[in-house]
Protein backbone atom coordinates (compact mmCIF):
# COMPACT_ATOMS: atom_id res chain seq x y z
CA UNK A 1 0.00 0.00 0.00
CA UNK A 2 1.05 3.55 -1.11
CA UNK A 3 1.93 6.21 2.14
CA UNK A 4 -0.96 8.49 2.25
CA UNK A 5 1.70 11.20 2.20
CA UNK A 6 4.24 10.39 0.38
CA UNK A 7 8.03 10.75 1.74
CA UNK A 8 9.96 13.68 0.19
CA UNK A 9 11.29 12.25 -2.57
CA UNK A 10 15.15 14.06 -2.26
CA UNK A 11 15.33 14.20 -5.82
CA UNK A 12 12.30 16.20 -7.11
CA UNK A 13 12.49 19.58 -8.00
CA UNK A 14 11.02 22.18 -4.84
CA UNK A 15 8.31 24.20 -5.77
CA UNK A 16 9.05 27.38 -5.22
CA UNK A 17 6.97 31.17 -5.39
CA UNK A 18 9.17 33.13 -7.25
CA UNK A 19 7.54 36.09 -6.14
CA UNK A 20 5.16 37.26 -2.90
CA UNK A 21 1.46 37.69 -3.87
CA UNK A 22 0.98 40.99 -5.46
CA UNK A 23 -0.84 43.25 -2.95
CA UNK A 24 -4.35 44.24 -4.02
CA UNK A 25 -4.17 47.30 -5.73
CA UNK A 26 -5.66 50.63 -4.50
CA UNK A 27 -9.15 50.29 -6.61
CA UNK A 28 -9.60 46.59 -5.06
CA UNK A 29 -8.00 47.89 -1.22
CA UNK A 30 -10.62 50.65 -1.24
CA UNK A 31 -13.55 47.79 -2.21
CA UNK A 32 -12.83 45.40 0.14
CA UNK A 33 -12.47 48.33 3.11
CA UNK A 34 -15.47 49.71 1.80
CA UNK A 35 -17.16 46.78 2.51
CA UNK A 36 -15.01 46.18 5.73
CA UNK A 37 -16.99 43.84 8.25
CA UNK A 38 -16.22 46.67 10.88
CA UNK A 39 -16.53 49.37 8.57
CA UNK A 40 -18.56 52.22 10.17
CA UNK A 41 -22.52 51.84 9.18
CA UNK A 42 -24.77 54.49 8.84
CA UNK A 43 -26.38 54.18 12.55
CA UNK A 44 -22.71 54.10 13.94
CA UNK A 45 -22.56 57.86 12.62
CA UNK A 46 -25.83 58.94 13.83
CA UNK A 47 -25.49 57.88 17.01
CA UNK A 48 -22.15 59.71 17.44
CA UNK A 49 -23.32 62.95 15.35
CA UNK A 50 -26.84 63.53 16.65
CA UNK A 51 -28.81 64.36 19.37
CA UNK A 52 -32.67 63.23 20.07
CA UNK A 53 -32.86 61.01 16.91
CA UNK A 54 -35.98 59.66 16.58
CA UNK A 55 -36.88 56.96 13.39
CA UNK A 56 -39.93 58.07 10.84
CA UNK A 57 -40.85 55.05 9.46
CA UNK A 58 -43.03 53.48 6.52
CA UNK A 59 -43.65 54.97 3.25
CA UNK A 60 -48.01 55.21 3.83
CA UNK A 61 -48.35 52.72 0.77
CA UNK A 62 -46.74 49.20 1.31
CA UNK A 63 -44.57 48.87 4.43
CA UNK A 64 -41.21 50.14 6.32
CA UNK A 65 -37.82 48.88 5.04
CA UNK A 66 -35.36 48.69 7.39
CA UNK A 67 -32.58 48.64 4.55
CA UNK A 68 -33.23 53.22 5.09
CA UNK A 69 -33.19 54.30 8.42
CA UNK A 70 -34.88 58.10 8.02
CA UNK A 71 -35.67 59.95 11.34
CA UNK A 72 -35.11 63.34 12.61
CA UNK A 73 -32.24 64.53 14.76
CA UNK A 74 -30.25 67.60 15.97
CA UNK A 75 -26.69 68.06 14.92
CA UNK A 76 -24.80 70.70 17.14
CA UNK A 77 -28.11 71.82 17.30
CA UNK A 78 -29.19 72.48 14.38
CA UNK A 79 -32.43 70.37 13.27
CA UNK A 80 -31.63 67.91 10.55
CA UNK A 81 -33.05 65.27 8.84
CA UNK A 82 -31.41 61.79 8.45
CA UNK A 83 -31.81 59.29 5.44
CA UNK A 84 -29.63 56.41 5.67
CA UNK A 85 -29.06 53.49 4.04
CA UNK A 86 -28.36 50.85 6.50
CA UNK A 87 -26.37 47.71 6.58
CA UNK A 88 -26.36 45.25 9.26
CA UNK A 89 -23.44 43.89 11.06
CA UNK A 90 -24.48 40.32 12.70
CA UNK A 91 -26.21 38.09 10.53
CA UNK A 92 -29.81 38.43 12.80
CA UNK A 93 -29.38 42.19 11.60
CA UNK A 94 -28.07 41.69 7.74
CA UNK A 95 -31.17 39.80 7.29
CA UNK A 96 -33.30 42.66 8.86
CA UNK A 97 -31.78 45.04 6.92
CA UNK A 98 -31.41 42.90 3.61
CA UNK A 99 -27.70 43.62 3.44
CA UNK A 100 -28.58 47.45 3.06
CA UNK A 101 -30.25 46.68 -0.12
CA UNK A 102 -33.16 49.33 -0.21
CA UNK A 103 -37.04 47.67 -1.92
CA UNK A 104 -39.05 50.09 -3.64
CA UNK A 105 -40.91 51.13 -0.17
CA UNK A 106 -37.54 52.05 1.25
CA UNK A 107 -36.97 54.58 -1.52
CA UNK A 108 -40.66 55.96 -0.95
CA UNK A 109 -40.10 56.61 2.82
CA UNK A 110 -37.14 58.48 1.73
CA UNK A 111 -38.56 60.66 -0.58
CA UNK A 112 -41.80 61.06 1.86
CA UNK A 113 -39.32 61.97 4.58
CA UNK A 114 -37.34 64.34 2.62
CA UNK A 115 -40.46 65.89 1.48
CA UNK A 116 -41.49 66.53 5.04
CA UNK A 117 -38.36 68.16 5.80
CA UNK A 118 -38.89 70.46 2.71
CA UNK A 119 -42.24 71.46 4.40
CA UNK A 120 -40.56 72.60 7.20
CA UNK A 121 -37.31 74.20 5.60
CA UNK A 122 -34.78 71.70 7.47
CA UNK A 123 -31.90 70.18 5.60
CA UNK A 124 -31.30 66.86 4.87
CA UNK A 125 -28.52 64.14 5.26
CA UNK A 126 -28.30 61.33 3.38
CA UNK A 127 -25.56 58.50 4.06
CA UNK A 128 -24.78 56.15 0.87
CA UNK A 129 -23.75 52.45 1.67
CA UNK A 130 -25.62 49.67 -0.44
CA UNK A 131 -24.39 47.12 -2.61
CA UNK A 132 -27.15 48.11 -4.71
CA UNK A 133 -31.08 47.94 -5.03
CA UNK A 134 -32.66 44.97 -4.55
CA UNK A 135 -33.06 42.76 -7.35
CA UNK A 136 -36.33 40.41 -6.50
CA UNK A 137 -39.05 39.53 -7.74
CA UNK A 138 -41.20 41.44 -5.01
CA UNK A 139 -39.21 45.16 -6.02
CA UNK A 140 -39.78 44.78 -9.29
CA UNK A 141 -43.47 44.06 -8.90
CA UNK A 142 -43.96 47.22 -6.63
CA UNK A 143 -41.45 49.35 -9.14
CA UNK A 144 -38.43 49.82 -8.01
CA UNK A 145 -37.09 51.70 -11.05
CA UNK A 146 -40.19 54.40 -10.65
CA UNK A 147 -38.74 54.48 -7.08
CA UNK A 148 -35.59 55.28 -8.00
CA UNK A 149 -36.35 57.41 -10.58
CA UNK A 150 -38.71 59.61 -8.86
CA UNK A 151 -36.36 59.92 -6.06
CA UNK A 152 -33.51 61.66 -8.73
CA UNK A 153 -36.35 64.00 -10.41
CA UNK A 154 -38.22 65.20 -6.95
CA UNK A 155 -34.59 65.62 -4.70
CA UNK A 156 -33.62 67.81 -7.52
CA UNK A 157 -36.23 70.29 -6.48
CA UNK A 158 -35.95 70.25 -2.94
CA UNK A 159 -36.10 73.77 -1.69
CA UNK A 160 -33.59 73.12 1.44
CA UNK A 161 -30.18 71.97 1.62
CA UNK A 162 -29.01 68.35 0.72
CA UNK A 163 -25.48 67.21 1.80
CA UNK A 164 -24.72 63.54 0.83
CA UNK A 165 -21.98 61.32 2.23
CA UNK A 166 -20.88 58.13 0.40
CA UNK A 167 -19.63 56.13 3.46
CA UNK A 168 -18.96 52.86 2.11
CA UNK A 169 -20.49 51.11 -0.78
CA UNK A 170 -22.37 53.85 -3.79
CA UNK A 171 -24.11 50.59 -5.04
CA UNK A 172 -25.08 52.48 -8.74
CA UNK A 173 -28.63 53.48 -8.68
CA UNK A 174 -29.57 52.02 -5.29
CA UNK A 175 -27.45 54.73 -3.83
CA UNK A 176 -28.06 57.51 -6.53
CA UNK A 177 -31.63 57.16 -5.72
CA UNK A 178 -30.56 59.20 -2.33
CA UNK A 179 -28.07 60.94 -3.93
CA UNK A 180 -28.87 64.16 -5.74
CA UNK A 181 -27.60 66.87 -3.62
CA UNK A 182 -25.81 70.39 -3.44
CA UNK A 183 -23.37 68.55 -1.82
CA UNK A 184 -21.81 64.70 -2.48
CA UNK A 185 -19.03 63.80 -0.48
CA UNK A 186 -17.30 60.27 -0.35
CA UNK A 187 -15.29 58.92 2.76
CA UNK A 188 -11.82 58.41 1.57
CA UNK A 189 -12.43 54.63 1.40
CA UNK A 190 -15.85 54.29 -0.01
CA UNK A 191 -16.47 53.31 -3.50
CA UNK A 192 -19.44 54.83 -5.78
CA UNK A 193 -19.99 52.89 -8.67
CA UNK A 194 -22.65 52.25 -12.04
CA UNK A 195 -21.77 48.61 -11.39
CA UNK A 196 -20.41 46.20 -8.59
CA UNK A 197 -17.04 45.38 -9.78
CA UNK A 198 -17.89 41.41 -9.59
CA UNK A 199 -20.63 41.56 -12.26
CA UNK A 200 -18.85 43.99 -14.10
CA UNK A 201 -16.10 41.19 -14.19
CA UNK A 202 -19.09 38.32 -15.04
CA UNK A 203 -19.63 40.58 -18.25
CA UNK A 204 -16.49 41.66 -19.56
CA UNK A 205 -14.30 38.55 -18.47
CA UNK A 206 -17.09 36.17 -17.97
CA UNK A 207 -15.35 35.84 -14.52
CA UNK A 208 -17.40 36.96 -11.46
CA UNK A 209 -13.91 36.13 -9.84
CA UNK A 210 -12.03 38.71 -11.34
CA UNK A 211 -13.88 41.89 -9.84
CA UNK A 212 -10.50 42.97 -8.75
CA UNK A 213 -9.30 43.40 -12.70
CA UNK A 214 -13.23 45.16 -12.99
CA UNK A 215 -12.44 47.51 -9.88
CA UNK A 216 -9.56 49.12 -11.57
CA UNK A 217 -11.17 49.59 -15.04
CA UNK A 218 -14.44 51.01 -13.42
CA UNK A 219 -12.51 54.10 -12.11
CA UNK A 220 -14.78 53.49 -8.69
CA UNK A 221 -12.44 55.35 -6.23
CA UNK A 222 -13.23 58.50 -4.32
CA UNK A 223 -9.94 60.32 -5.94
CA UNK A 224 -11.35 58.86 -9.22
CA UNK A 225 -14.96 60.35 -8.85
CA UNK A 226 -13.43 64.13 -7.80
CA UNK A 227 -11.26 63.80 -10.53
CA UNK A 228 -14.25 63.57 -13.06
CA UNK A 229 -16.15 66.14 -10.83
CA UNK A 230 -18.63 64.11 -9.92
CA UNK A 231 -18.21 64.61 -6.54
CA UNK A 232 -17.51 67.59 -4.49
CA UNK A 233 -14.89 66.08 -1.65
CA UNK A 234 -13.22 63.57 0.32
CA UNK A 235 -13.64 62.55 3.94
CA UNK A 236 -10.72 61.94 5.07
CA UNK A 237 -10.30 58.26 7.10
CA UNK A 238 -8.06 57.18 10.60
CA UNK A 239 -5.08 55.30 9.94
CA UNK A 240 -5.87 52.05 7.92
CA UNK A 241 -9.64 53.31 7.95
CA UNK A 242 -12.90 54.53 9.10
CA UNK A 243 -12.96 50.78 10.89
CA UNK A 244 -9.99 51.43 13.20
CA UNK A 245 -11.14 54.56 15.12
CA UNK A 246 -15.17 55.03 14.13
CA UNK A 247 -14.84 57.87 16.43
CA UNK A 248 -12.40 60.01 14.24
CA UNK A 249 -14.25 59.33 11.35
CA UNK A 250 -17.22 60.23 12.75
CA UNK A 251 -15.22 63.33 13.87
CA UNK A 252 -13.92 63.97 10.23
CA UNK A 253 -17.62 63.85 8.81
CA UNK A 254 -18.47 66.17 11.52
CA UNK A 255 -16.30 68.85 10.17
CA UNK A 256 -17.20 68.14 6.83
CA UNK A 257 -20.66 68.42 8.03
CA UNK A 258 -20.75 71.78 9.72
CA UNK A 259 -19.00 73.44 6.70
CA UNK A 260 -21.02 71.89 4.21
CA UNK A 261 -24.38 73.66 6.80
CA UNK A 262 -22.41 76.75 6.92
CA UNK A 263 -22.35 77.34 3.02
CA UNK A 264 -25.64 76.43 2.23
CA UNK A 265 -27.69 77.78 5.25
CA UNK A 266 -27.63 81.43 3.61
CA UNK A 267 -28.91 80.68 0.09
CA UNK A 268 -33.10 80.69 -0.37
CA UNK A 269 -34.75 77.40 -1.61
CA UNK A 270 -34.66 78.73 -5.35
CA UNK A 271 -30.79 79.40 -4.90
CA UNK A 272 -30.48 75.82 -3.31
CA UNK A 273 -32.14 74.16 -6.77
CA UNK A 274 -30.33 76.14 -8.97
CA UNK A 275 -26.93 74.86 -7.39
CA UNK A 276 -27.88 71.35 -7.09
CA UNK A 277 -29.45 71.59 -10.77
CA UNK A 278 -26.35 73.07 -12.33
CA UNK A 279 -23.97 70.71 -10.67
CA UNK A 280 -25.67 67.74 -11.91
CA UNK A 281 -26.36 69.60 -16.02
CA UNK A 282 -22.24 70.00 -15.79
CA UNK A 283 -21.70 65.95 -15.23
CA UNK A 284 -20.44 64.35 -17.93
CA UNK A 285 -19.09 66.47 -20.47
CA UNK A 286 -16.35 63.91 -22.22
CA UNK A 287 -17.32 64.58 -25.89
CA UNK A 288 -14.13 64.46 -28.82
CA UNK B 1 -39.19 39.69 -27.31
CA UNK B 2 -38.06 37.81 -30.45
CA UNK B 3 -36.00 38.93 -32.76
CA UNK B 4 -36.11 37.79 -36.15
CA UNK B 5 -33.63 35.55 -37.38
CA UNK B 6 -32.73 34.56 -40.95
CA UNK B 7 -33.52 31.06 -40.44
CA UNK B 8 -30.59 28.04 -41.78
CA UNK B 9 -29.60 28.31 -45.81
CA UNK B 10 -31.52 25.31 -47.20
CA UNK B 11 -29.71 22.15 -48.22
CA UNK B 12 -28.18 22.60 -51.64
CA UNK B 13 -30.10 20.03 -53.64
CA UNK B 14 -33.64 19.36 -54.36
CA UNK B 15 -34.68 23.38 -53.46
CA UNK B 16 -31.56 24.36 -54.63
CA UNK B 17 -33.00 26.59 -57.23
CA UNK B 18 -35.47 28.16 -54.92
CA UNK B 19 -32.73 28.59 -52.50
CA UNK B 20 -30.89 31.05 -54.77
CA UNK B 21 -34.20 32.54 -55.42
CA UNK B 22 -35.52 33.37 -52.13
CA UNK B 23 -31.96 33.90 -49.96
CA UNK B 24 -31.90 36.74 -47.75
CA UNK B 25 -35.59 37.68 -48.47
CA UNK B 26 -37.38 35.47 -45.80
CA UNK B 27 -37.08 35.13 -41.52
CA UNK B 28 -38.38 33.16 -39.37
CA UNK B 29 -40.48 34.79 -36.24
CA UNK B 30 -39.47 33.98 -32.97
CA UNK B 31 -42.87 34.20 -32.08
CA UNK B 32 -45.54 32.14 -33.90
CA UNK B 33 -42.01 30.10 -35.89
CA UNK B 34 -42.98 30.83 -39.24
CA UNK B 35 -41.63 31.81 -42.56
CA UNK B 36 -42.26 35.21 -43.22
CA UNK B 37 -41.26 37.53 -46.19
CA UNK B 38 -38.76 40.03 -45.50
CA UNK B 39 -40.74 42.62 -47.04
CA UNK B 40 -44.17 41.88 -45.65
CA UNK B 41 -42.08 42.20 -42.27
CA UNK B 42 -40.46 45.74 -43.02
CA UNK B 43 -43.99 46.99 -44.17
CA UNK B 44 -45.42 46.10 -41.24
CA UNK B 45 -42.64 48.18 -39.18
CA UNK B 46 -41.41 44.32 -38.27
CA UNK B 47 -44.27 43.17 -36.46
CA UNK B 48 -45.15 39.57 -37.54
CA UNK B 49 -48.33 39.84 -39.38
CA UNK B 50 -49.10 36.51 -38.41
CA UNK B 51 -49.14 36.48 -34.66
CA UNK B 52 -48.47 40.38 -33.45
CA UNK B 53 -44.94 39.73 -31.92
CA UNK B 54 -42.58 43.10 -31.49
CA UNK B 55 -39.34 42.43 -33.55
CA UNK B 56 -36.89 45.49 -32.48
CA UNK B 57 -36.80 47.77 -34.52
CA UNK B 58 -33.86 50.65 -35.11
CA UNK B 59 -33.64 54.48 -34.10
CA UNK B 60 -34.15 55.55 -37.61
CA UNK B 61 -37.19 53.27 -38.29
CA UNK B 62 -38.72 54.63 -35.56
CA UNK B 63 -38.49 57.94 -36.03
CA UNK B 64 -39.78 57.02 -39.53
CA UNK B 65 -42.64 55.86 -38.04
CA UNK B 66 -43.53 58.95 -35.98
CA UNK B 67 -42.74 61.87 -37.60
CA UNK B 68 -45.28 63.06 -40.49
CA UNK B 69 -41.89 62.82 -42.53
CA UNK B 70 -38.76 64.70 -42.97
CA UNK B 71 -36.76 65.66 -39.44
CA UNK B 72 -34.13 67.06 -38.73
CA UNK B 73 -31.61 65.51 -36.52
CA UNK B 74 -29.70 67.03 -34.29
CA UNK B 75 -26.57 67.03 -32.00
CA UNK B 76 -25.53 64.09 -34.23
CA UNK B 77 -21.67 64.38 -34.16
CA UNK B 78 -21.44 64.20 -30.16
CA UNK B 79 -18.97 61.24 -29.40
CA UNK B 80 -17.55 60.27 -26.22
CA UNK B 81 -13.81 60.89 -25.38
CA UNK B 82 -13.24 57.32 -23.17
CA UNK B 83 -13.02 59.32 -20.16
CA UNK B 84 -12.08 56.00 -18.14
CA UNK B 85 -9.97 54.87 -20.49
CA UNK B 86 -11.68 51.45 -20.19
CA UNK B 87 -10.44 48.32 -21.55
CA UNK B 88 -12.20 45.22 -21.65
CA UNK B 89 -11.79 42.46 -24.46
CA UNK B 90 -10.89 45.21 -26.78
CA UNK B 91 -10.05 48.97 -26.02
CA UNK B 92 -13.68 50.79 -25.26
CA UNK B 93 -12.28 53.99 -28.05
CA UNK B 94 -12.13 50.74 -30.67
CA UNK B 95 -15.36 49.38 -29.72
CA UNK B 96 -16.76 52.54 -30.13
CA UNK B 97 -14.94 53.54 -33.64
CA UNK B 98 -16.24 49.92 -34.73
CA UNK B 99 -20.21 50.56 -33.61
CA UNK B 100 -19.77 54.16 -34.73
CA UNK B 101 -18.65 53.10 -38.17
CA UNK B 102 -21.59 49.65 -38.13
CA UNK B 103 -24.30 52.07 -37.65
CA UNK B 104 -23.57 55.44 -38.63
CA UNK B 105 -24.44 56.98 -35.41
CA UNK B 106 -22.00 58.81 -32.83
CA UNK B 107 -23.46 56.61 -30.11
CA UNK B 108 -26.54 55.14 -28.84
CA UNK B 109 -29.22 57.38 -29.59
CA UNK B 110 -30.99 59.72 -32.51
CA UNK B 111 -32.40 63.16 -31.38
CA UNK B 112 -34.93 64.60 -33.75
CA UNK B 113 -37.25 67.61 -34.44
CA UNK B 114 -40.26 67.48 -36.18
CA UNK B 115 -43.94 67.08 -37.41
CA UNK B 116 -46.23 64.33 -35.46
CA UNK B 117 -49.92 64.73 -36.66
CA UNK B 118 -49.20 68.25 -37.61
CA UNK B 119 -47.63 68.80 -34.38
CA UNK B 120 -44.09 70.22 -33.51
CA UNK B 121 -42.64 67.46 -31.12
CA UNK B 122 -38.89 66.99 -30.44
CA UNK B 123 -38.45 63.16 -30.09
CA UNK B 124 -35.24 61.20 -29.19
CA UNK B 125 -35.13 57.24 -30.37
CA UNK B 126 -32.72 54.66 -28.64
CA UNK B 127 -30.72 52.21 -30.91
CA UNK B 128 -30.60 49.47 -29.08
CA UNK B 129 -27.85 47.99 -31.52
CA UNK B 130 -25.55 50.20 -30.31
CA UNK B 131 -23.67 48.63 -27.32
CA UNK B 132 -27.09 47.18 -26.58
CA UNK B 133 -28.63 50.67 -26.42
CA UNK B 134 -26.90 51.90 -23.31
CA UNK B 135 -26.12 55.53 -21.85
CA UNK B 136 -22.87 56.50 -21.30
CA UNK B 137 -22.32 60.85 -21.40
CA UNK B 138 -23.28 61.13 -25.20
CA UNK B 139 -26.77 59.64 -24.10
CA UNK B 140 -27.25 61.55 -21.38
CA UNK B 141 -26.22 65.04 -22.86
CA UNK B 142 -28.36 64.76 -26.11
CA UNK B 143 -31.43 63.73 -23.74
CA UNK B 144 -30.99 66.92 -21.74
CA UNK B 145 -30.42 69.20 -24.99
CA UNK B 146 -33.42 67.68 -25.86
CA UNK B 147 -35.16 68.57 -22.48
CA UNK B 148 -33.84 72.02 -22.83
CA UNK B 149 -35.12 72.85 -26.21
CA UNK B 150 -38.47 71.77 -25.13
CA UNK B 151 -38.82 73.71 -22.59
CA UNK B 152 -37.33 77.12 -24.15
CA UNK B 153 -39.47 76.85 -27.42
CA UNK B 154 -42.55 74.71 -25.35
CA UNK B 155 -42.68 71.66 -27.63
CA UNK B 156 -43.57 68.48 -26.20
CA UNK B 157 -40.49 65.61 -25.97
CA UNK B 158 -41.05 62.00 -26.55
CA UNK B 159 -38.39 59.42 -25.38
CA UNK B 160 -38.35 55.68 -27.15
CA UNK B 161 -36.70 53.69 -24.46
CA UNK B 162 -34.66 50.56 -26.05
CA UNK B 163 -31.85 50.39 -23.54
CA UNK B 164 -30.16 47.86 -21.43
CA UNK B 165 -29.02 50.61 -18.60
CA UNK B 166 -26.24 52.65 -17.51
CA UNK B 167 -22.74 51.92 -20.06
CA UNK B 168 -20.20 50.40 -17.68
CA UNK B 169 -17.06 51.58 -19.83
CA UNK B 170 -18.07 54.94 -18.98
CA UNK B 171 -18.40 54.10 -14.62
CA UNK B 172 -20.00 57.08 -12.41
CA UNK B 173 -20.26 59.54 -14.99
CA UNK B 174 -22.69 56.99 -16.90
CA UNK B 175 -24.31 56.69 -13.57
CA UNK B 176 -24.32 60.66 -12.99
CA UNK B 177 -26.50 61.19 -16.21
CA UNK B 178 -29.61 59.61 -14.49
CA UNK B 179 -29.37 62.12 -12.57
CA UNK B 180 -28.29 64.94 -14.81
CA UNK B 181 -31.53 63.64 -17.14
CA UNK B 182 -34.35 63.28 -14.32
CA UNK B 183 -33.53 66.64 -12.36
CA UNK B 184 -33.99 68.37 -16.09
CA UNK B 185 -36.99 66.31 -16.14
CA UNK B 186 -38.06 68.40 -13.07
CA UNK B 187 -37.96 71.82 -15.06
CA UNK B 188 -40.13 70.12 -17.71
CA UNK B 189 -42.48 69.16 -15.10
CA UNK B 190 -42.47 72.41 -13.87
CA UNK B 191 -43.00 74.29 -16.74
CA UNK B 192 -45.73 71.98 -17.86
CA UNK B 193 -44.23 70.73 -21.16
CA UNK B 194 -45.22 67.31 -21.76
CA UNK B 195 -43.09 64.48 -21.81
CA UNK B 196 -44.05 61.33 -23.00
CA UNK B 197 -42.29 57.83 -22.06
CA UNK B 198 -42.65 54.96 -24.75
CA UNK B 199 -41.10 51.82 -23.32
CA UNK B 200 -39.95 49.23 -25.94
CA UNK B 201 -37.96 45.79 -26.06
CA UNK B 202 -35.61 45.95 -23.81
CA UNK B 203 -36.03 49.07 -21.26
CA UNK B 204 -33.91 48.10 -18.08
CA UNK B 205 -31.64 49.34 -15.43
CA UNK B 206 -30.60 52.96 -15.27
CA UNK B 207 -32.88 54.14 -17.85
CA UNK B 208 -35.86 52.47 -16.25
CA UNK B 209 -34.50 53.94 -13.37
CA UNK B 210 -34.41 57.46 -14.12
CA UNK B 211 -36.54 58.91 -17.71
CA UNK B 212 -38.05 56.09 -18.92
CA UNK B 213 -40.46 56.01 -15.66
CA UNK B 214 -40.78 59.57 -15.66
CA UNK B 215 -43.18 60.52 -18.39
CA UNK B 216 -46.43 62.53 -18.05
CA UNK B 217 -47.50 58.69 -19.43
CA UNK B 218 -45.37 55.67 -19.68
CA UNK B 219 -46.21 53.51 -22.49
CA UNK B 220 -44.77 50.22 -23.67
CA UNK B 221 -45.24 48.38 -26.87
CA UNK B 222 -46.49 44.63 -26.07
CA UNK B 223 -44.22 42.00 -24.13
CA UNK B 224 -40.94 44.23 -24.10
CA UNK B 225 -38.65 43.77 -21.21
CA UNK B 226 -38.94 46.53 -18.98
CA UNK B 227 -37.75 46.29 -15.19
CA UNK B 228 -34.65 47.35 -13.23
CA UNK B 229 -32.88 44.43 -12.93
CA UNK B 230 -31.84 41.87 -15.29
CA UNK B 231 -33.67 38.79 -15.29
CA UNK B 232 -30.55 36.17 -14.82
CA UNK B 233 -29.46 38.80 -12.34
CA UNK B 234 -32.33 38.10 -10.17
CA UNK B 235 -32.83 34.73 -10.88
CA UNK B 236 -29.11 34.22 -8.92
CA UNK B 237 -29.58 36.24 -6.08
CA UNK B 238 -32.94 34.69 -5.62
CA UNK B 239 -31.90 30.87 -6.78
CA UNK B 240 -35.58 30.30 -8.28
CA UNK B 241 -36.92 30.37 -11.84
CA UNK B 242 -38.88 33.66 -12.72
CA UNK B 243 -42.54 33.66 -13.35
CA UNK B 244 -43.91 33.29 -16.88
CA UNK B 245 -44.03 37.07 -18.60
CA UNK B 246 -42.40 38.78 -15.36
CA UNK B 247 -41.10 42.29 -16.39
CA UNK B 248 -42.84 42.29 -19.69
CA UNK B 249 -45.28 45.04 -20.36
CA UNK B 250 -47.99 43.13 -19.46
CA UNK B 251 -46.95 42.42 -16.27
CA UNK B 252 -45.93 46.49 -15.67
CA UNK B 253 -49.39 47.35 -16.48
CA UNK B 254 -51.06 44.61 -14.20
CA UNK B 255 -48.89 46.03 -11.52
CA UNK B 256 -49.87 49.44 -11.85
CA UNK B 257 -46.20 50.71 -13.85
CA UNK B 258 -47.33 51.47 -17.16
CA UNK B 259 -50.24 53.72 -18.66
CA UNK B 260 -50.71 51.55 -21.69
CA UNK B 261 -49.51 48.70 -23.83
CA UNK B 262 -49.87 50.21 -27.27
CA UNK B 263 -48.98 48.07 -30.25
CA UNK B 264 -46.13 49.56 -32.13
CA UNK B 265 -48.48 50.49 -35.33
CA UNK B 266 -51.03 52.14 -33.08
CA UNK B 267 -48.42 53.89 -31.02
CA UNK B 268 -48.25 57.44 -33.39
CA UNK B 269 -52.03 57.12 -32.97
CA UNK B 270 -52.15 57.31 -28.96
CA UNK B 271 -49.50 59.65 -28.88
CA UNK B 272 -50.96 62.52 -30.84
CA UNK B 273 -54.32 61.76 -29.34
CA UNK B 274 -52.50 62.18 -25.70
CA UNK B 275 -50.67 65.54 -27.16
CA UNK B 276 -53.89 66.74 -28.47
CA UNK B 277 -55.37 65.64 -24.88
CA UNK B 278 -52.47 67.74 -23.51
CA UNK B 279 -51.89 70.88 -25.53
CA UNK B 280 -55.07 71.22 -27.49
CA UNK B 281 -56.08 70.89 -31.37
CA UNK B 282 -52.89 72.05 -33.56
CA UNK B 283 -52.98 75.23 -34.35
ZN1 LIG C 1 -45.00 35.53 -35.63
Amino acid sequence: MEPETPAPDAHAAPALTPLPAPPPSKAWQRVLLARHAKRPHSLDYIERLFTHFHEIHGDRAFADDPAIVAGMGFFEERPLMVVAEQKGRDTKQKLLRNFGMPKPEGYRKALRVMQIAAKFGRPILTLLDTPGAYPGIDAEERGQAEAIARNLREMSRLPVPVICVVIGEGGSGGALALGVGNFVYMMENAVYSVISPESCAAIIYRDASRGEAAANALRLTAEDLLEFGLIDGIIPEPGEGAHTDPDAAAGALRETLRWALDQLTPLTGAQLVEHRYDKFRKMGNFFL
Amino acid sequence: MPWFRRDKPLAKGEEGEKHVRTEGLWLKCEGCRQIIWKKDLEANWNVCPKCGAHARIDAAARLKLLFDGPYEVLDANLCSSDPLGFVDAKPYAERLAATQAATGLSDALISAAGTLAGRRVHICAMEPKFIGGSMGCVVGEKITRAIERSLEQRVPLIVVSASGGARMQEGAISLMQMAKISAALMRLDEAKVPFLSVLTDPTTGGVTASFAMLGDLNIAEPKALIGFAGPRVIEQTIRQKLPDGFQRSEFLLQHGMLDAVVPRVRMKEYLANALTFFCGPVT
